[in-house]
């Protein structure tokens, strides 16, 4: 279980986060949502250990969860980022390879094949320079090397982000395989609507701060996220 | 001697030294990648290289006598670790706080290190020339094999077969270890590569490291070509290994031996048909040229695919 407790952090003299609390539990989708400039990115990067945290407190499986980025990875905590981040001149598979940095390499064979089920397009394109693929590739790509590193917990920014709907559609029903398979996850969205259905809960953030929490269901049907993010 | 031997003696001198130039020129290719910066400190490396060697076997031959090939070897592996030493210094005090500031401020900071290096070894060990031990280099310039009519040295021999199974090894390195593929990550998206687990700051040093151990090897062999050691070496040699790295393009390694191949037969053809003293104004010459027709170099990648 990972848990944010009043949580400050912030990049120089600007402060995203003020005072951010929330919590993923072991079996759970988690959505975060709120406008842009909200601070959602942020809370994944500080948790990532790529921003520091000023205030507050982050736990993971009831320690504090502490250092950079190579030691929450080490954790089994794997971030998704926005824009998805595809090393454009290595093939699809060093893309997957780079993905398990930090484990053995003989546990790569078994792993790329439970991936290639989910993605088979991945495995026909596997030669391919990332660079060249389409956007929605680029996205399964990027779920695809973070689930190299055998996450405990995986969020993911924005996945839907420029993607067609089908392809959208295809995404998230992904992400609940791959919950369902055990794995908690942190999801990042602008696609209010999609996120709170596969999420069990769903947290509302405004400038840094908590503003609603409920679950995927009570959000949907709040007033005040139809009229914020819903567009209705 | 007829003309045709005459060309292939050409074309042997320009490949060993378009080799030594390729062997500086990797680390300015390497450092490029990576960070997108060029290392104006890197010519040094192969200076101190040169020094290194030379004191080494100095030091060894009081020690236990003159057996040339453990004393030249364990020369260039002194070499090896000084020169890497040093890139490492330079990674860690002139590139790694500063590669959030300015451009310029790394450049500056380079420029300061190589200039600070240069007098520091022409004021303590190099008022005079220093000559490289005969008895170790002549084994190697007066010794040739006789192949086609054309005599080559052992030198010339050492030079390109090193080279060649350095180029071999670095391509293996590159693109088919993990550690090739974390180096290559690094270069495309740091932020990622961070991400994903890879020691980025490590990675990071470690290319100064491969890079100035390389141009050791280089400066290894030219101090028993020419037989005379100078402070302000690495400076010349650097400037016409970042030369050849513009010119294939830099931040691509095969780019890199390709314009070190280049500057090195031009080199060659020129000193045979105008005389030595006109081989920097051919070099350059072949690089405004190649630059005028094709700016990003011969295989570099358009600047689009960079971004």
């Amino acid at each position: 279980m990972l848990t944010l407790t009043n949580v400050h952090a912030g990049y120089g003299a600007i402060e995203v986060l003020k005072s951010l609390t929330l919590e993923v539990g072991p079996t759970e989708i988690v959505a975060l949502l709120g406008a842009n400039g909200a601070g959602k990115s942020t809370t994944l990067l500080t948790i990532a250990g790529v921003v520091p945290v000023r205030s507050g407190a982050i736990t993971w499986q009831g320690a504090p969860l502490a250092g950079k980025a190579d030691a929450v990875l080490r954790q089994g905590i794997c971030l998704c980022p926005e824009g998805r981040h595809i090393f454009p001149r290595l093939t699809v598979l060093e893309n997957l390879i780079s993905g398990s940095f930090l484990l053995p390499l003989k546990r790569n064979p078994a792993k790329l094949e439970e991936i290639f089920t989910y993605f088979p397009l991945l495995a026909e394109r596997r030669k391919q320079l990332g660079g060249t693929l389409s956007g929605g590739e680029q996205q399964m790509l990027a779920i695809g090397r973070a689930l190299m590193g055998e996450p405990k917990l995986l969020m993911l920014d924005e996945p839907s982000l420029g993607l067609a709907p089908q392809i959208v559609a295809k995404i998230f029903e992904i992400i609940k395989v791959i919950n369902r398979k055990g794995v908690p996850i942190l999801l990042v969205e602008q696609n209010a609507q999609q996120a709170l259905r596969i999420a069990q809960r769903g947290y509302v953030i405004v400038t840094g701060r908590n503003q609603l929490t409920g679950t995927g269901a009570e959000l949907l049907a709040s007033d005040e996220v139809r009229q914020a993010y819903l567009g209705e | 001697m007829s003309s045709g031997s005459t060309l292939t003696e050409i074309l042997i001198n320009g490949v060993s030294r378009g080799a030594v130039y390729a062997l500086v020129a990797l680390g300015y290719t390497m450092v490029y990648g990576v960070l997108g910066m060029i290392n104006f400190a890197h010519g040094e490396v192969f200076m101190i290289g040169m020094f290194a060697c030379v004191y080494a076997i100095g030091i060894f031959s009081v020690a236990w006598g003159n057996h040339v090939l453990l004393n030249l070897g364990l020369g260039l592996l002194v070499a090896m670790i000084f020169s890497a030493g040093y890139g490492y210094a330079n990674e860690r005090i002139a590139y790694r706080r500063l590669r959030k500031a300015h451009a310029l401020a790394p450049l500056t900071s380079a420029i300061g290190i190589s200039t600070f290096l240069q007098y520091f070894i022409f004021l303590t060990v190099s008022k005079q020339n220093v000559g490289f031990p005969r008895y170790y280099s002549d084994m190697l310039t007066s010794n040739h094999i006789h192949l086609g009519g054309v005599d080559i040295t052992y030198l010339q021999i050492a030079i390109l077969g090193l080279t060649i199974v350095i180029m071999t090894g670095l391509f293996y390195l590159i693109h088919f270890t993990r550690f090739g593929i974390a180096l290559r990550a690094t270069a495309q998206d740091q932020l990622m590569a961070s991400l994903v687990g890879i020691p980025v700051d490590r990675i990071i040093a470690f290319t100064f490291i491969l890079g100035s151990a390389l141009a050791a090897i280089a400066g290894v062999m030219v101090s028993m070509y020419d037989n005379v050691l100078v402070f302000d070496a690495g400076y010349r040699v650097g400037l016409k290994a970042f030369t050849a790295a513009i010119l294939g393009g830099i931040g691509n390694i095969p780019g890199a031996v390709l314009g070190a191949m280049i500057l090195g037969l031009t080199e060659a053809l020129t000193t045979l048909g105008f005389g030595s003293e006109w081989n920097d104004v051919s070099t350059f010459a072949v690089l405004m040229l190649v630059l005028l027709l094709r700016p990003r170099g011969l295989l570099g990648e358009r600047v689009a695919d960079k971004v």
